[in-house]
């Protein structure tokens, strides 16, 4: 049984150490689709933290009140109605973008990562750890749609956020922007991310186990 | 979800481990009416907020709607001064549909500052390389050329298919040539004034383009000559 993880820790870990994307492989059906461009990445990073957040807020509220048989329903029905509220706004507020994230905004709705934070922690924490754990978890998404948008854009577009980065000369690669990039893209940043933490693991002497690593250990 | 987690393959523990959490007491045994009162509640609330937000939001989502719809007119008609919009009920143009009655279809006619007519702006959707297709187009009646073409909607491939609204000599291609359209390769083309130059790697979406606009014509274009006639 791990120890209760102090405030800070629920407010960080969601950032990177358990990234949600990066690390537990959630919510991997948006971070492919839209990250085609920095904007989009952003865009759905934003309404998934929303959703997130507000889902969390109202479960760990109403968590005593939530009968076990159908606390799964009454989750999907809360990410559904918030879902739903971003969907409209976004479309009222930003057209365009809402026109580019096409059905992926109602996709949020089976989010694995959101429903996922809600069974395994909402529903067990208080109301302020249940927003902090919201906040970091929707954060890391957001840092993890970000990147991709960004290694996508820049290669496939030869632009960032929109500002051509390279001469007239770059022939976009576009199979960057295409859904394989999204498989390439993630690929490698997960290739880089596992070299990373196991080099790490070698060099740390005997004893002090680095990070994420000590604290899979420990639980 | 915790299959989800486990996927990794390595020995990595699952992130969503209980926190700290007392070990759950045996699950009493709850009455079927307080599960039926939460999912009311909890349905009924949401319709609420529902229903609210579609209140607030709708206004600016109809009004973004026929922004867009105006300019899309402006541009296939190369801004006229004003249009009529007209109505296709019961196989005929008419500017005033019987009250209650869904039209099929509408077109918008559009005249110079001088009263000339400049011509038809025809909406039409088909399905594209992945999704329908919806575009908008100038119709030019006398001359039976087309003026403009612009796409509305679309989900074609980005980089490929997207060329048929972003690549603008594709665009361009719409800009005066004969009905009915035939798409060519660029390679093969004879200069004829019924062609377009088709996107390479698009084949399909730029047929669906000219599909849309001979089969609206094919479909239309007897009404438009009725409804001038009788105007004239």
């Amino acid at each position: 049984m791990p120890r209760k993880a102090t405030s800070g820790q629920v407010f960080t870990r969601g950032m990177w150490r358990e990234n949600p994307v990066l690390i537990q492989m959630l919510g991997l059906c948006p971070a492919l689709a839209v990250t085609n461009t920095v904007v989009n990445g952003l865009a759905m990073g934003l309404a998934t933290f929303f959703v997130l957040f507000c889902s969390s807020l109202l479960v760990s509220t109403f968590r005593k009140l939530i009968p076990q048989e159908v606390r799964i329903s009454t989750y999907i029905l809360i990410i559904a109605t918030f879902v739903t509220i971003a969907d409209m706004t976004l479309e009222a507020m930003v057209p365009e973008i809402h026109k580019a994230l096409g059905a992926f905004i109602a996709l949020i709705v089976v989010n694995c990562m959101i429903l996922g934070r809600q069974e395994a922690f909402a529903s067990k924490n208080t109301v302020g750890r249940s927003l902090l754990d919201a906040v970091g978890t929707g954060i890391g998404f957001i840092i993890a749609l970000l990147l991709m948008g960004a290694i996508r854009e820049v290669l496939g577009y030869g632009t960032f956020v929109g500002i051509p980065i390279y001469g007239a000369n770059y022939e976009p690669w576009i199979i960057f922007i295409l859904p394989p990039g999204g498989f390439f893209t993630i690929g490698f940043i997960l290739l880089a991310l596992n070299w990373w933490e196991r080099r790490k693991l070698e060099r740390a002497r005997p004893g002090e186990v680095p990070g994420r690593i000590a604290v899979e250990r420990a639980a | 979800m915790s299959g989800a987690g486990a996927g990794n393959g390595e020995k990595r523990v699952l992130p969503q481990a209980p926190e700290g959490a007392p070990p759950a007491p045996e699950p009493k045994e709850v009455p079927a009416w307080r599960l039926l009162l939460t999912l009311g509640a909890a349905g009924a609330l949401a319709g609420l907020l529902i229903v609210f937000v579609y209140q607030v939001t709708q206004p600016r989502i109809q009004a973004y709607k026929a922004m867009m719809l105006r300019l899309a007119v402006s541009e296939v008609l190369r801004a006229p001064a004003r249009w009529d919009t007209l109505y296709v009920y019961e196989g005929a143009l008419t500017a005033t549909p019987p009250e209650g009655v869904v039209a099929e279809d509408t077109v918008f006619l559009g005249y110079r500052e001088d009263g000339i007519r400049v011509g038809f702006a025809i909406t039409g959707a088909e399905p594209g390389f992945q999704d329908f297709i919806e575009l908008i187009f100038g119709y030019d009646a006398e001359t039976s050329t087309v003026i403009g073409m612009k796409v509305l909607s679309s989900k074609e491939t980005p980089g490929l298919g997207d060329k048929i609204e972003k690549d603008s000599a594709f665009v361009a291609e719409f800009e005066g040539p004969e009905v009915p359209l035939q798409g060519v390769k660029a390679a093969r083309a004879t200069g004829a004034a019924n062609e377009v130059d088709m996107i390479t790697g698009a084949t399909i979406s730029s047929r669906t383009v000219i599909g849309i606009i001979n089969h609206q014509l094919e479909r239309l274009g007897p009404m438009l000559e009725a409804y001038l006639e009788e105007a004239s």
